[in-house]
């Protein structure tokens, strides 16, 4: 067990946990912030994506021990009232089925427009391509994420 | 109008106006799942709520509540069956709260998804909700003003009554009509006067969604509450023999390591208790990082199965299941399939004289298809909340199929069904993985032996090693054309393990004078169960890519030369019992031919392949366009046309046809699930391949038939017959047929 002051959506958190844990299981069992998904614990899908300051990253095999003073930023503080840009695109666009991937699908999303604004649709796959929507909301993410560049 | 006798579900309707008369007082606050209409609304005020029946909750401030009752795997159902109640009702859908209906099937019915069923199915009860709720309320200001019934009008939750230009709000009257008694009938709509059905809504969850609000069982969390992991044999075909508690149960954070018996010895299986590993380990603990890495270090040993045979209830028949000791191999299952598709098999239909027609033939054509099993991959895996004491069972899960597993759960327990308590949540994706609830007994035992909350999570591997699959099948089309390249014989066979994908009355059985399709099947121990569109996922695209090689033999376009054979079934039917409307067959394919601009000389140099397909009610037809980089395909558009009658939201139906486009190409071109010594070789994402964003494709336009035929589903039937469209856009562009599922290893061998 080690502590650990973690800064997660702008507040600081504290946690007394193993250090080898994965931040996905810190946010998601410690720290009640569900809304990053556990989808395959090898970071091949996507569904566990937070940003660590401000970029994309799989959080499921990210240790606790590894962020240090990095911040961390999941879906629940994306914005204060869900609407960020790439939130409202989504919503206009419809995006969702299940659900399940989305927030992770987000999260590459925001990251994706931070570095690159006005992105091509080659540039749109190749970011967003380690993101599984088994619903295969693709076209319509990649729609969503053209309208966010606009914005 | 459509008069409709309420009698359907009447006595839900009765039962729950009956217990709510006066209404009840309750703090808004309190209400779960309220939330105000708008801002001026002040959270503490108080409400009275009246159900004027199972579906609707009104209260004295106009808030209007629609209860949906059908659980939400991705289709969107809990926006669409709402949507139908307030049509007839005649509310304003953007001010009505949605709420998922708790489990009850006295009052909802079945709470099934799948199928394609949900909307088909509820599709009256649904509209006799929201009109028995409206004629209620127009009675109860008919009284109120002295006035005629016939004279109240309704529009967006008022009553009017122009004459005397006397109006209400719903929330006005909700009082007075949930005191009204039922109406023994109700009239319906028209379709052509629908104001809010056939009119794109958004996913009511939506906000929810981009937010990360917790909707998922796997988000479910109670004070208390442990996690629970299953440890399962590595391999189908060996089962528990020992395991050792004390290698794991001292590490941090473990509370419990024991066994469960999933089934008592001599139950009998009903269809959907499937389940492949009736003694499971179990590692309980505090956190799921803490049990994950438990899990990895327990000690067990496993031992073969011997062949058993088990009892299985199927739709009230009684039959028994051999399940076969041994470890399989995929090489020797393809091996076997295709010798006993040399074999003459179960003859399920035959017309005229095939054998004959086959004799005198003067070019016979034989082409065999295969596909391999496939792992439903839910992006959430299996997992359900239990907390069981003395006299209660509560449970919380992704289920498709409640009512079925609230049966085994009831058995297994020894608790009567009445104390069984289980709430629908939001499922993190379904396609049939769902409908089998053997994850929700594990849970229940769980919790009961710990006596504890707990939740239970199966890993990605867990999930995908411990599968209910997509069975692997084959399937042999054989033609007879005469001197006149004229198709005088039709000849289908086929088997799997353990089932066949043949269906007896399927076209072009009906277009043909000489037809014969016969089936077989082997047993396995590799479990198997529904998987988006059922033997259709298989069936449709290799029957489809069959037609399409037919189609360039006779030197016709394969779109006339289906129209061609429609025609026939139409007009000149061959048999009884053909299970598809040729009209309906013809239409969406006309649909299709007409918008994906099929004849243009322009059009015709592409690499385009069409396919069409009836299953679970619906016509799909898709034209796939497709060009191929190294060896990589890329799919510039696909254009599909639906016929599923009335489109109840257009913007969730669009969203599904694609997502079952794109779902459908991947499966085709990667999904393969393979077996070595019983164990699946893939694991994980990262050996099983999910099409991804840069393998979708670049566009999708769907478009539906129009016609007011009550609505039949959606989920399923545009996703078996895009197998068939990609695959003969991939003869275009390569000149080469593909038939053996995957694709994708076949195309790196020839190229582009």
């Amino acid at each position: 067990m080690a502590k650990f002051n973690l800064k997660v959506n702008g507040k600081i958190r504290k946690v007394d946990i193993d250090p080898t844990t994965p931040m996905l299981w810190v946010l998601r069992d410690h720290l009640g912030l569900v809304g990053t998904k556990y989808g395959c614990g090898i970071a091949q899908c996507g569904a566990c994506t937070i940003h660590l300051n401000g970029t994309a990253m799989r959080s499921c095999m990210l240790p606790v021990s590894a962020i240090g003073n990095q911040e961390i930023t999941t879906i629940e503080g994306l914005s204060e009232n869900g609407d960020h840009p790439v939130q409202k695109a989504w919503l206009e666009h419809d995006v969702a089925q299940c659900g399940y991937c989305q927030a992770g699908q987000i999260m590459s999303a925001v990251s994706l427009l931070k570095n690159n604004p006005n992105p091509s649709d080659e540039e749109i796959e190749s970011a967003m391509n380690g993101n599984i929507c088994r619903c295969a909301t693709y076209t319509r993410i990649k729609a969503a994420i053209k309208t966010a560049a606009k914005k | 109008m459509t008069l409709i006798k309420t009698s359907y579900n009447r006595r839900s309707f009765l039962k729950v106006s009956a217990l709510s008369g006066g209404g009840f007082v309750i703090g808004f606050s309190m209400l779960t799942g309220f939330k105000p209409l708008d801002k001026q609304v002040e959270e503490s005020a108080l409400r009275e709520i009246f159900n004027l029946n199972s579906y609707i909750k009104i209260t004295d401030k106009g808030e209007i509540t629609i209860l949906s009752p059908n659980p939400e795997f991705g289709q969107n159902v809990r926006t669409s069956m709402p949507m139908i109640v307030a049509e007839e009702l005649d509310v304003e859908w953007q001010k009505v709260i949605v709420e998922q209906a708790p489990y009850n099937t006295q009052l909802y019915g079945r709470q099934f998804t799948g199928g394609s069923q949900s909307i088909r199915q509820s599709w009256k009860a649904l509209r006799t909700a929201g009109a028995t709720a409206r004629q209620m309320l127009r009675q109860a200001a008919s009284q109120a003003w002295n006035v005629p019934l016939e004279e109240i009008t309704t529009e967006a939750g008022v009553l009017y009554h122009k004459a005397s230009g006397k109006s209400a709000t719903y929330g006005q009257m909700a009082s007075a009509a949930a005191k009204i008694p039922v109406p023994k009938e109700v009239k319906l709509k028209e379709v052509k006067s629908f104001k809010l059905l056939n009119t794109p809504q958004k996913n009511v969850e939506g906000e929810k969604i981009v937010t990360g609000k917790p909707l998922f069982t796997m988000d479910y969390r109670v004070e208390g509450m442990l996690i629970a992991m299953i440890v399962h044999p590595p391999a189908f075909g060996l089962k528990l023999k020992s395991f050792d508690a004390a290698s794991v149960n001292k590490m941090a954070g473990i509370k419990d390591v024991f066994s469960i018996k999933v089934y008592n010895d001599d139950y009998a299986r009903e269809m959907f208790d499937t389940r492949t590993f009736n003694e499971l380990v179990i590692i309980v603990g505090n956190s799921t990082w803490e049990v994950m890495n438990a899990k990895k270090k327990l000690v067990a040993e496993w031992e073969p199965i011997s062949t058993s045979t088990e009892k299985v209830s199927f739709f009230g028949q009684k039959r028994d299941e051999t399940i076969p000791a041994g470890l399989e191999n995929t090489n020797l299952h393809y091996q076997k399939m295709k010798e006993m598709n040399e074999k003459p098999a179960e003859v399920l239909r035959k017309d005229g004289n095939p054998e004959e027609a086959f004799a005198k033939a003067a070019q016979i054509i034989e082409r065999t298809y295969t596909c391999p099993f496939l792992a439903h991959n839910c992006m959430e895996p299996m997992t359900c909340f239990a907390h069981v004491t003395e006299d209660k069972v509560f449970l919380a899960a992704p289920i498709q199929a409640p009512e079925f597993v609230e049966r085994t759960i009831s058995a297994r327990l020894g608790i009567p069904i009445e104390k069984i308590d289980i709430e629908l949540l939001r499922m993190g994706g379904g396609f049939g993985r769902r409908a089998y609830g053997h994850y929700m007994v594990e849970a229940a035992l769980i919790s009961q032996k710990v006596k504890a909350p707990i939740k239970l999570i199966y890993t990605r591997e867990d999930d995908m090693t411990y599968g209910i699959y997509r069975p692997t099948y084959i399937v042999t089309y054989r033609a007879a054309l005469d001197a006149n390249k004229n198709l005088i014989g039709f000849h289908v066979k086929g088997g799997g393990f353990p089932e066949s994908a043949v269906h007896a009355n399927r076209f072009p059985a009906g277009a043909i004078d000489n037809y014969l399709a016969e089936s077989w099947a082997l047993p396995t121990n590799i479990t198997i169960g529904a998987f988006r569109a059922p033997r259709s996922n298989f069936i449709a695209g290799a029957e489809q890519a069959f037609l399409d090689e037919l189609a360039e033999v006779v030197g016709k376009d394969p779109i006339a030369f289906r129209l061609e054979l429609l025609k026939k079934a139409k007009e000149n039917p061959v048999g009884k019992n053909n299970d598809y409307d040729a009209s309906r067959y013809m239409g969406v394919l006309e649909l299709v031919r007409e918008k994906s601009d099929w004849d243009s000389s322009e059009s015709k140099k592409r690499n385009r392949g069409v396919a069409a397909y009836f299953c679970h009610n619906s016509y799909a037809a898709h034209v796939v366009e497709l060009s191929i980089k190294e060896v990589q395909v890329i799919v510039d558009k696909v254009v599909s046309a639906m016929d599923c009658g009335i489109v109840v939201n257009p913007e969730g139906a669009v969203n599904m046809v694609e997502g079952a486009v794109i779902d459908g190409i991947g499966n085709a071109l990667y999904g393969n699930l393979t077996f070595k010594d019983g164990a699946a070789e893939q694991k994980n994402f990262d050996k099983y391949r999910i099409i991804r964003h840069k393998e979708a494709p670049k566009s999708i336009e769907v478009h539906f038939v129009k016609n007011e035929i009550d609505p039949t589903g959606l989920g399923e039937p545009p996703f078996p017959p895009v197998m068939g469209a990609l695959a003969n856009a991939l003869y275009k562009a390569t000149g080469k047929r593909f038939y053996s599922q995957p694709f994708q290893p076949e195309l790196g061998k020839v190229g582009g």
